[in-house]
């Protein structure tokens, strides 16, 4: 589903690459955390997934696709298999709920028929029905980020990625967008998740890749006891510096 | 791709640029009125071109008495002349080339100069025997009055052989130039729509960079983001265009047909119907200008 393999990427300008030799496997129906410290690549490899940049050097394969070789006049289709949501949950402010949904199917030249009937079944799913004339401006955040959910999930993607999706959000409402996430991935979708959220990713019992520099320090499944040990490496970055000099 | 989706995003697009759209419109509406009067002015020309070069002869002026001496060092010309004159024009040297040829003497040219000044001071100091005995040759190709000039120069008793287009060619330049001159302001004022239309898409697209964010993210086509932006862009041009069209029309209407050709009741000027011919251009240049334009300031902003 997505296959990374030895990966490098260099920003212009930057000294050090923000991803450096990284392979990682994802299999369909996965759920993956990548966790790390800011500027580990976590961000960095979720937009060589979603083709928003293209490595230096190494192969990312994602649902089929070799996203080096993919043209550029492809890359809208090949998105429409992905959604994704971000920690500022990215709504238009002057639509409804409702027409924030229809927009990304409007643009995608979905019928009118299926995003009447797509629309308010997503919203149902997410908990929102009864806020489909609500502006995001009249909604919590754990409710925008629900809507910024079923904006990424209403074409029926095959991934979905989610970057930082509750940085913004207390425990509480934390606690909610993963349980629908979770109600996501088990209806098929494979999940992708950067997060900071040390508690979330020792409920989850779910697969932990830990980044650090830019490379995988940890990809285990028995994520609780592992992350123990890895959380020392990724707040110590020191021993890293130490091995690259 | 849904049309009415295009459709309503381009209006909402109009809409929030309101001042930079009507610049975009007076623009493209002062710059393609150039390129239309200079596209006019051509047709005028080729017009009246056509006019005159049919009716442009070559005269063969001969001595008077009062011609200037280094040409006629003789005087006035002698009946021999006149002979010498009409029996070359017959020769097989130079009749397969002439259509027609008449004499006019004295008297004749008087009574045409005194038409021609009636009313005028100058009338009543001329004399006929100032005036220039003259052949006035009707060539069949008008382009091959050098063969009249080359036989006829030089030739004792006669001043002076003058191709009529050459008064013509200098008037027809003087409107050349003036076209070029519009066809030159006008090559700058499209320069410069194309700029600003340019620079309208790119501060539409920026306003517009949270739903441009999105659309890239849930995989809408380049054709579908580009293209609400080069529409507006087109039917701001395309407004300018139009009106441009109408002040064409107008200037044809009421300036050349209304006022000259009342003004100047011999000369043949571009009609209505010229006008039509260039309304289409017209619009057809702002048309793929501004879709260029507006084109290529989207295709830079937007990669994917």
């Amino acid at each position: 589903m997505i296959r990374i393999d030895n990966v490098t990427k260099q920003y212009r300008g930057a000294n050090r690459p923000a991803l450096d030799g990284v392979s990682l496997e994802i299999d369909k129906g996965d759920f993956v955390f990548l966790v790390g410290a800011s500027g580990s690549g976590k961000s960095s490899l979720m937009r060589l997934i979603l083709r928003e940049d293209v490595p230096n050097s190494g192969i990312v394969h994602v649902l089929g696709e070799n996203l080096r070789r993919i043209p550029g006049r492809r890359v809208p289709y090949f998105r429409r298999k992905m959604g994704m949501v971000f920690q500022d949950f990215r709504l238009l402010p002057n639509k409804t709920v409702a027409q924030n949904v229809a927009f990304s199917l409007e643009v995608i030249g979905k019928s009118r028929a299926f995003i009447q009937t797509a629309v308010p079944d997503v919203l149902e799913m997410v908990g929102l029905g009864h806020k489909a004339n609500n502006l995001p401006s009249e909604l919590s955040g754990g409710e925008q980020q629900r809507v910024a959910l079923a904006r990424a999930i209403v074409n029926k993607p095959a991934i979905l990625l989610a970057d930082e999706p509750t940085g913004n959000l207390d425990p509480a409402t934390t606690e909610e967008i993963m349980r629908l996430i979770e109600r996501i991935n088990a209806a098929g979708t494979t999940v992708v998740m950067a997060t900071h959220d040390r508690g979330i990713v020792d409920r989850m019992q779910k697969r932990v890749v830990v980044l650090s520099q830019g490379k995988i320090v940890s990809d285990a499944r028995d994520a609780g006891y592992l992350l123990a040990g890895e959380a020392t490496s990724v707040a110590a970055p020191a021993v890293t510096i130490e091995e690259e000099e | 791709m849904r049309l009415g989706y295009a459709l309503g995003e381009v209006g909402h697009g109009l809409r929030r640029n309101v001042s930079m759209v009507i610049s975009i419109v007076l623009v493209t509406l002062v710059s393609l009125t150039f390129v239309g009067t200079a596209l006019l002015l051509q047709f005028q020309i080729t017009q009246m071109k056509n006019y005159w070069y049919d009716r442009a002869q070559v005269a063969i002026y001969l001595c008077t008495d009062s011609s200037p001496s280094a040409a006629c060092p003789q005087g006035e010309a002698s009946a021999d002349v006149k002979t010498t004159v009409e029996q070359r024009l017959d020769s097989q040297l130079i009749k397969p080339y002439v259509q027609r040829y008449y004499f006019e003497n004295h008297q004749k040219a008087y009574q045409n100069f005194e038409q021609e000044f009636k009313g005028e001071s100058i009338a009543q100091y001329v004399q006929p025997n100032q005036l220039n005995e003259t052949f006035w040759v009707k060539l069949k190709d008008p382009n091959q009055s050098a063969i009249i000039t080359q036989s006829f120069n030089g030739v004792a008793g006669v001043e002076e052989v003058r191709d009529q287009r050459s008064y013509l060619d200098q008037i027809f330049s003087i409107l050349n130039a003036a076209s070029l001159a519009a066809i030159g302001v006008a090559v700058l004022m499209l320069l410069s729509a194309a700029l600003l239309i340019s620079t309208t898409i790119r501060l539409s697209a920026l306003s517009r960079r949270r739903e441009l964010s999105i659309m890239r993210l849930v995989g809408a086509s380049n054709f579908t983001i580009q293209l609400p932006f080069i529409l507006e862009g087109v039917v701001a041009a395309t407004i300018g265009s139009v009106l441009a069209s109408g002040v064409v029309f107008g200037i044809v209407h009421f300036f050349v047909q209304g006022y000259l050709a009342q003004v100047l009741p011999f000369t043949s000027f571009v009609g209505v119907g010229k006008a039509l011919v260039v309304a289409p251009i017209l619009v057809g240049i702002g048309v793929i200008l501004s879709a260029l334009a507006s084109g290529v300031a989207i295709r830079r902003y937007l990669r994917i």
